[in-house]
């Protein structure tokens, strides 16, 4: 079901979450990435990330982006992963405007994050784990967290991007009245698509607290931060989406 | 709905209905928030959600006026009060009270295609099939109804939005945008539904300065004239009148020709939906040919 959803919004995905965010993911966005600080500075480090639920390749860009703005790195790697080939194509096609695009930098996989498999993506191979916007919409949360820690190297650092529960309660009953409300009439309007935008709010209802969230990723193995607002997580916009870390044990 | 019974008899009963019933109606109350849907299809919206949809579907129904769905929706929210002052019309003719007891639809499996296209030349049934033929259209392209709440006033609006191809064969204008803006000048005077008034205000936009000369200067006089002196058309119940002569229709219903109009190329879906019969039914297709 999940799969068919995207189908249907992959060619409007990007046009769509500026309109319903008025372009405040693009905000989130960069600051997951800026306190990632993807990229080496020393020449001829391969920092191999993974970018899993990638889609339309809005993290994969920011992280090839931040390293070479900022570090001067051109030899870091991004593997990106989604269920739907319809949302990597829109990623392929996003990427031919960059300067990515034919270099080993960025390659693109359709793969299912609960199993990724032992073939194409071996165990204890990358630097990073980058999942935006991705994990509520897989129906076994701690598969998807027990894959991200095989695949990572011990030292490796886990980061997801997410929605999470807002707790100030005159801004929760604001942006639930917006996400009830507006949400699945700008998807009719723009999409002529209510269904897919109202399963878009329900599957961010259904989505585990911060606290709980953050459990599961400790539960998977990683080392995560004390579970408060600037430990295990970090509260973008007084909860409305949340950014996750955790470290692989060594 | 409960708003009806707050009218006075008096008022109801009078000519003036739709202008009286502005002042005892509150728009807002159309548009009360329901939580349970009333029918299939339906998506209850509150106040400002439907004051949103109504926003979002105008300006989406000129960025893309292909958007069937958005045209639908835009004249939901809008619809006010009219849709009771066209169920008060349908209430008070014999047939139209015919038509709000049986509910007739119209699409390709409730109107016998073959049946009618066999039917003498002359006819209104002949006439309707020959106009999908030339425009190369079918019934069949209708968004149901979402945004109305009642689900009688439901029906009207979606009995309006099915007869208009009738109103085309009947008027004998193809579908091109100057014919289809005349006909939104044709309906807004003659139903009074809103959405008609804002196609036709902001629908000649789109035209080249030609065609829109020639629109106010043919096309408008005509719709005002036959609009406001035809008998309500809401309440004509075309489907038992497949065999009444075309001629006689007209002058029956007050309705008479529009100047010439220009016809283009036909569309597709005529063809593809003939195709498609013929596929399921190998008999008749081998019987005409």
């Amino acid at each position: 079901m999940v799969k068919e959803v995207f189908s249907s919004v992959a060619s409007k995905y990007d046009v769509m979450n500026d309109a319903m965010s008025m372009g405040v993911h693009r905000l989130w966005k960069d600051e997951f990435v800026s306190l990632l600080k993807p990229g080496s500075t020393r020449v001829g480090k391969v920092t191999r990330c993974i970018d899993v639920a990638g889609g339309t390749g809005d993290i994969a860009l920011r992280i090839l982006d931040y390293a070479r703005e900022k570090k001067a790195d051109r030899d870091l790697v991004v593997d990106l992963v989604d269920i739907n080939p319809e949302m990597l194509k829109e990623g392929q096609k996003r990427f031919r405007k960059t300067m990515y695009h034919g270099t080993p930098q960025v390659a693109f996989h359709v793969g299912n994050a609960q199993e990724l498999g032992q073939e194409r993506f071996p165990d204890n191979t990358y630097d990073i784990y980058t999942i935006a916007f991705g994990i509520r919409n897989c129906t076994d949360i701690p598969a998807v967290l027990r894959e991200a820690h095989r695949v990572l190297k011990p030292g490796g650092v886990f980061a997801c991007l997410e929605f999470s529960k807002v707790t100030q309660p005159a801004l929760a009953s604001m942006y639930e009245s917006y996400s009830f409300s507006v949400i699945p009439l700008l998807g009719t309007i723009m999409a002529g698509d209510r269904a897919s935008y109202q399963y878009l709010v329900e599957s961010i209802r259904r989505f585990p607290s911060q606290e709980d969230f953050s459990r599961m990723i400790s539960d998977a193995g990683f080392e995560v931060g004390e579970p408060e607002d600037g430990g295990a997580w970090r509260n973008l916009w007084g909860g409305i989406s949340a950014i996750h870390t955790g470290v692989k044990v060594a | 709905m409960a708003a009806p019974r707050l009218i006075p008899r008096s008022i109801r009963r009078s000519n003036n209905f739709y202008l009286e019933s502005r002042y005892v109606l509150p728009i807002v109350s159309q548009a009360r928030h329901v939580t349970k849907p009333a029918y299939e299809g339906h998506i209850p919206l509150n106040w400002a959600e439907n004051a949103f949809m109504a926003v979002g579907s105008a300006v989406m129904s000129l960025l893309d006026p292909r958007r069937g769905d958005m045209i639908a929706a835009l004249g939901e929210t809008t619809a006010g009060n009219s849709l009771y002052h066209l169920r008060e019309q349908m209430l008070e003719s014999p047939e139209g009270r015919k038509i709000l007891r049986e509910r007739p639809r119209v699409n390709t499996d409730t109107v016998d295609m073959e049946k009618l296209s066999a039917l003498p030349e002359g006819t209104f049934g002949r006439a309707y099939t020959n106009w999908l033929e030339r425009c190369g259209v079918t019934p069949d392209t209708r968004e149901p109804v979402h945004y109305i709440d009642d689900p009688e006033l439901a029906y009207v609006i979606q009995r309006y939005r099915e007869c208009h191809d009738f109103y085309h064969a009947l008027c004998n204008l193809p579908v091109n945008v100057e014919s289809e803006l005349a006909l939104k000048w044709f309906e807004f005077v003659h139903f009074g539904l809103p959405m008609a008034g804002l196609g036709a205000v902001f629908g000649p936009l789109r035209l080249n300065a030609e065609k829109r000369e020639r629109l106010f200067r043919e096309y408008i006089p005509w719709a005002l004239r036959c609009g406001s002196t035809a008998k309500p058309l809401i309440t004509v119940y075309w489907e038992e009148r497949w065999e009444q002569n075309i001629v006689d229709m007209k002058q029956e219903l007050g309705i008479w020709d529009p100047p010439p109009a220009v016809w283009s190329k036909a569309l597709k879906e005529s063809q593809k939906a003939k195709e498609k019969r013929q596929a399921r039914m190998p008999d008749s297709a081998s019987i005409k040919s």
